[in-house]
């Protein structure tokens, strides 16, 4: 078991240095999400105007991995349609499944590959994702 | 001692991810010694029935094997008979029997249920659940900084309109050992029982349930070398009497007619369906396991673990221990630096040792430690002073690690 092939140095850069972490002022589509498990919990605000993710913010409390993939997940899905956020949300999916995925719009998710080889991390990784999805549902 | 002791558990004899297991959850769940892993084996081998029903030959073997069980427990923790000894899931369930059957029908609207915020989930919710049903009150005993409880502040908060009193013997997040001796006598002069969640007590001290004069006491088996899927209530004989049993059918029935019934005496009145038998043998199994060493020399041994652990812990730059500086029971919840317990416990497992990260069971006392989860390390009689040193330099490496990933 490789530390390295799981917290890869961009992952702990955007631990880090968290992107989009914040709230916006006025209203934008707000999920709550918690793992009851483990006391993770975060909460993602999606601006979607005209079908198109405008802007993404996220607070929260967690680990490297679930806050890490909370940065990377705001911003990869800016200025994506929400057809284009579920096939990220999907492509997410598979790479924690640990099959061979491509973000050629944002790599640095790439990074997180290595969660697929600690199954108790999983959940930790798609905190993120699984509130997108609920975002997105609610629009 | 030690090494004769860890012999006897197989599954400390193996290398988890590339170096050999060092298991420090033991607050979460023991392990097993093989005499109780063959003791399981023996009675599905040998001894399989139903119990309290069968003529034949394995029936009263079964009937015996799980009685006697019955009878160890009884005696472990000094019950004053076995009829005493209800059979259950674990705490959780022992727990839950008390609240559904004694506290709703013994609470009313105004009446006071006394807990601390320090409780595990399993002797909380059953009580708020009793509570929102009956319309009682539940009140907290105030913590201390360090999280131990002081007796003048049970005084102040057990009142006449007092029903019950629950709390845990020792906390499994802190360590601590609460005055449950005193409080149940406090709880007493007010008319009040005291329920003791014994979970993390009865696997580490000679527990005493009639010098302690509580009412109710439960325990679960996996914590204490046992199967999971078993534990006890104990209570007081006339306590037990008077309640009405939650679950009907199978084991526990006297007389059935079609529109009424009525159910056998003790303890088997609480026992509906086919028990736990074969976790009940090895329950017994375990009892026999922890007397052979004896409960004083299994206390003695974590209480000097603890003091070791807690010496060689505090050294850890950046490191925080919550609960006492003292203390007698070998489990220390931690936070390390900002790095995360999950991470923490991650790179630990990544060298074969294994820790607990999470908000074990209780949110509430997170919230009060204002920390939303922590990592704990929690000892048993197996582990040595070379485990503690093994956690230290792990942990040491940890903050290395994530200080220079940045």
């Amino acid at each position: 078991m490789q530390l390295d092939d799981l917290y890869r140095r961009v992952i702990m850069d955007h631990y880090k240095n968290p992107r989009n972490r914040g709230k916006f002022d006025e209203d934008a589509v707000t999920i709550d999400l918690n793992n009851p498990t483990c006391g993770d919990r975060i909460s993602l605000q999606l601006k979607v105007e005209n079908g198109v993710v405008a802007d993404a913010k996220y607070t929260g409390e967690g680990c490297s991995i679930s806050m890490s993939s909370a940065s990377m997940m705001t911003d990869a899905v800016k200025g994506k349609s929400l057809d284009e956020a579920i096939s990220l949300a999907n492509r997410f999916s598979s790479l924690m499944k640990g099959e061979a995925v491509e973000f050629e719009e944002y790599e640095d998710i790439e990074a997180l590959s290595g969660v697929n080889k600690f199954p108790a991390r999983i959940k930790c990784a798609t905190l993120a994702w699984n509130a997108l999805r609920k975002g997105i549902d609610a629009k | 001692m030690i090494a004769s002791v860890r012999e006897q558990f197989p599954i400390l004899h193996q290398e988890i991810n590339g170096h050999p297991l060092v298991y420090l959850d033991n607050a979460a769940t023991s392990q097993k010694p093989q005499v109780v892993i063959d003791a399981v084996k023996r009675y599905y081998e040998w001894e399989n029935s139903n119990v309290h029903r069968g003529v034949h030959t394995l029936g009263s073997r079964a009937t015996d094997a799980y009685e006697g069980a019955r009878e160890k427990v009884a005696r472990f923790i000094n019950a004053e008979s076995s009829e005493q000894i209800i059979f259950t899931r674990g705490t959780t369930t022992a727990l839950n029997l008390v609240a559904s059957s004694y506290a709703r029908s013994v609470c009313g609207p105004g009446d006071e249920i006394v807990l601390t915020e320090m409780e595990h989930h399993s002797n909380l919710i059953p009580w708020q659940q009793a509570a929102l049903a009956v319309g009682a009150t539940l009140k907290y005993i105030p913590l201390q900084p360090d999280g131990s409880i002081r007796v003048e502040d049970v005084e102040a908060i057990v009142t006449e309109r007092t029903k019950v009193v629950a709390i845990a013997y020792v906390s499994n997040v802190m360590g601590i050992v609460h005055p449950v001796k005193q409080i149940a006598e406090i709880a007493h002069r007010h008319g009040a029982v005291v329920v003791v969640d014994g979970a993390q007590s009865t696997p580490h001290m000679k527990v005493d349930v009639q010098d302690l004069d509580c009412d109710f006491y439960a325990l679960s088996g996996h914590k204490m070398c046992a199967p999971t899927g078993i534990g006890a209530l104990y209570g007081k004989k006339a306590l037990l009497e008077s309640m009405e049993p939650i679950e009907f059918g199978g084991e526990m029935i006297n007389d059935v007619g079609l529109y009424e019934s009525n159910w056998k005496e003790l303890p088997w009145k609480f026992e509906g369906g086919t028990p736990i038998i074969a976790g009940a043998v090895g329950l017994g199994a375990a009892i026999d396991f922890l007397e052979e060493i004896g409960m004083d020399a299994i206390e003695q041994h974590e209480t000097q673990l603890a003091a070791y652990a807690m010496n060689r812990m505090s050294e850890i730059e950046g490191i925080t221990i919550y609960g006492p500086r003292e203390r007698k029971v070998g489990l220390v919840t931690f936070n390390l630096g900002d790095v995360h317990p999950h991470d923490v416990a991650t790179v630990l497992d990544a060298q074969g040792i294994a820790i607990r990260a999470g908000h074990h069971c209780c949110q509430p006392l997170m919230r009060w430690l204002k920390v939303s989860s922590t990592a704990r390390a929690s000892f048993y009689l197996y582990n040595t002073e070379e485990d503690v040193d093994r956690l230290v330099s792990a942990l040491i490496q940890t903050k290395e690690y994530f200080g220079d990933a940045t």
